[in-house]
């Protein structure tokens, strides 16, 4: 059983509670933590190696060392809770089963950044977890670890939580920040980065909830100790969001040493595939991360087991590898077809597109009317050509990564899937109604010029 | 012209004061969810109109954000909306089935709504809820690992809940 340590605690009875969650042994790390300097607990951080939980992997203690500092200034500290990567349910988990590991995380960097109001910007559609969240906000502050002169040191800090309103777009920190300033959330063009510039103009961190949350062991084990869990650079553990056709969806803790083939198969993650099905494909950092063949995920294009670390997802690149992403595990049994699959990809980032950039706004929904044309069998041959041109012309051209997150994916099926494609354009008919199955998988990989 | 309530004045002037002073928009859009939850599940351009004055802001300000969101509706909808998640996950679990179903029970096509004002049905987007799918969101809740018989469930709870 790997070690747990966010979600070790999560189904005590009660553990949504304060009192259970004090006895359980929370928030010791608030009274370890305001005992040190600020910059202490930054370095912490820095040396646990803990990169960001919400996609990017950017490593967490030096995007804190980032933060300006200017004289007279507020800097703010922003929890990103707005998870709407398709795929990824994590946040979500960790917010609705102990809430308090959240706040304790919060508080505590808060104080390391020196931020008196910390707001939590959680997705509209969360409506319920807003009322668990609060109510943990009360109990802490009841208990003396918010508001005014927290445990006596002198530390004031208010927390708030901030609902958006159905935009996958808040996501993306500058256009969160928007957002939680009353506007449109279009991502704003960095430089000026938030560390400098970011809510009302002010220095701001935004990170997102499981990296917060990581905060608490970090300080309670040293960041030493928590560097040692796991491999390489992928230090310490990660939430999955397993989901699509396995026996056992939901969201695991593991620490990053296993492998992709004992993720899916083993009784004590996902437990394998329903009905007896094959494996065809798999999405495993959240939609925007390249989609890969079974063969691809499970062994690297050299061959080596490939295991569920940011470096093991990553290698081959975009060409035979993937990212680990967000974390959000989507698997396709033989049934699926990876055509409609995709289509469902696109139509979610045309949707979400905020429309500020040409070529993200026009590019998303051009190439949802394709794959919808290649679907219901009405494409050409010469459509796959024009996917892959348009893909590649929204990838780096626009002001924030949601173009890259719908190429991405679109490039990725053709580049692994495009006999499927092709079969779609042969087979006008039959398309419809069947599946392409798994034949293509002696094939070669194919790499469009 | 429609006023907020007494209550409802107080709970904005505690979510303007959790903003640093001046900086009262951002209480925008928790405001536009509670003027939507309180009025029918919409939002008129009246009520916008007063989301602005409140806030000090131009009623374009409001029009501009209500206008960027997907969850805020500016149209009338039914009594119960239906939000039907069709993104990859949810569609490799079944969701074109639950949509199709729905739309044969209720007789009504995505985004639009019974004669009798009762239902409404909309298609979303990823609502997180991946695991569980499939699913759609009813009211603040979600409902997951969606069945026929379980939206026909569903909806006899809704025409109950109407005559009770």
């Amino acid at each position: 059983m790997a070690k747990k340590l966010l979600l070790e605690k999560a189904h005590v009875e009660g553990i949504r509670y304060f009192d259970v969650y004090r006895r359980e042994g929370g928030y010791a790390s608030v009274e370890k933590a305001l005992k040190m300097e600020p910059a202490a607990i930054v370095e912490e951080v820095k040396k646990s190696g803990l990169r960001g939980r919400g996609g990017a992997g950017f490593p967490s203690g030096m995007k804190w060392s980032f933060l300006a500092k200017p004289e007279g200034v507020p800097r703010y500290l922003v929890c990103n809770a707005d998870e709407s990567e398709p795929g990824t349910f994590k946040d979500r988990y960790l917010m609705e089963f102990i809430p308090h590991l959240l706040i304790e995380g919060l508080i505590v960097s808060s104080f390391a950044l020196g931020s008196n109001r910390t707001y939590i910007y959680i997705r509209g559609e969360y409506a319920w977890i807003v009322a668990i969240l609060e109510q943990a906000i009360a109990e802490a502050k009841q208990n003396g670890f918010l508001g005014k002169n927290i445990l006596g040191t002198g530390f004031d800090c208010e927390i708030y939580v901030q609902r958006g309103a159905g935009a996958y777009i808040c996501g993306e920190e500058t256009a969160l920040i928007e957002s939680l300033e009353g506007k449109r959330g279009n991502p704003r063009i960095k430089p000026p980065f938030p560390a400098v510039k970011g809510l009302w103009d002010c220095p701001t961190v935004v990170n997102n909830v499981e990296t917060l949350a990581a905060v608490v062991p970090i300080i309670n084990m040293g960041g030493e100790e928590y560097a040692k869990i796991g491999v390489g650079r992928s230090t310490g553990t990660k939430l999955i969001s397993a989901c699509g056709n396995i026996n056992k969806p939901g969201v695991y803790e593991i620490d990053m040493t296993i492998s992709v083939e004992e993720f899916i198969y083993s009784d004590e993650y996902c437990g394998g595939i329903p009905n007896g099905k094959r494996l065809k494909a798999c999405i495993p950092g959240g939609s925007s991360v390249p989609i890969l063949p079974a063969n691809l995920l499970l062994t690297t294009a050299k061959g080596e087991t490939r295991y569920m670390n940011y470096e093991s997802l990553a290698d081959g690149g975009f060409t035979t590898g993937s990212m680990m992403g967000s974390g959000g595990f989507i698997v396709l049994d033989e049934d699926q077809c990876v055509v409609k699959h995709t289509l469902t990809l696109a139509r979610f980032y045309r949707h979400e597109s905020c429309g500020q950039c040409s070529p993200c706004r026009e590019g998303t929904g051009w190439m949802e009317k394709i794959l919808m044309k290649l679907e219901n069998g009405k494409g050409e041959m010469s459509d796959i050509d024009l996917l892959w041109d348009i893909q590649r012309k929204i990838e780096g051209n626009t002001i924030c990564p949601l173009g890259d997150a719908a190429a991405w994916p679109v490039a990725a099926a053709i580049r692994h899937f495009r006999d499927e494609f092709e079969w779609h354009v042969n087979n006008p008919e039959v398309c419809t109604t069947q599946n392409y199955g798994l034949a293509h998988y002696a094939d070669p990989i194919h790499v469009p010029a | 012209m429609i006023k907020f309530s007494d209550e409802q004045l107080k709970q904005v002037q505690e979510l303007v004061a959790r903003y640093p002073e001046g900086k009262q928009k951002s209480a925008l859009i928790p405001l536009l969810h509670m003027a939507q939850d309180t009025r029918g599940g919409w939002l008129s351009a009246e009520t916008m109109d007063e989301v602005a004055s409140l806030l000090q802001l131009e009623p374009i300000e409001v029009y501009e954000v209500a206008t960027f969101y997907s969850m805020f509706n500016l149209q009338p909808v039914g009594k119960h909306v239906f939000e039907v998640c069709q993104t990859g996950p949810c569609m490799l679990n079944g969701s074109d089935r639950i949509i199709a179903h729905i739309k044969k029970r209720l007789g009504i096509g995505v985004s639009e709504t019974t004669p009798d004002g009762l239902f409404t049905l909309k298609t979303v987007e990823c609502l997180g809820a991946c695991g569980y799918a499939p699913m759609m969101q009813y009211g603040i809740t979600y409902r997951e690992h969606l069945t026929e018989e379980k939206v026909d469930a569903i909806i006899e709870e809704c025409k109950r809940d109407n005559h009770g």
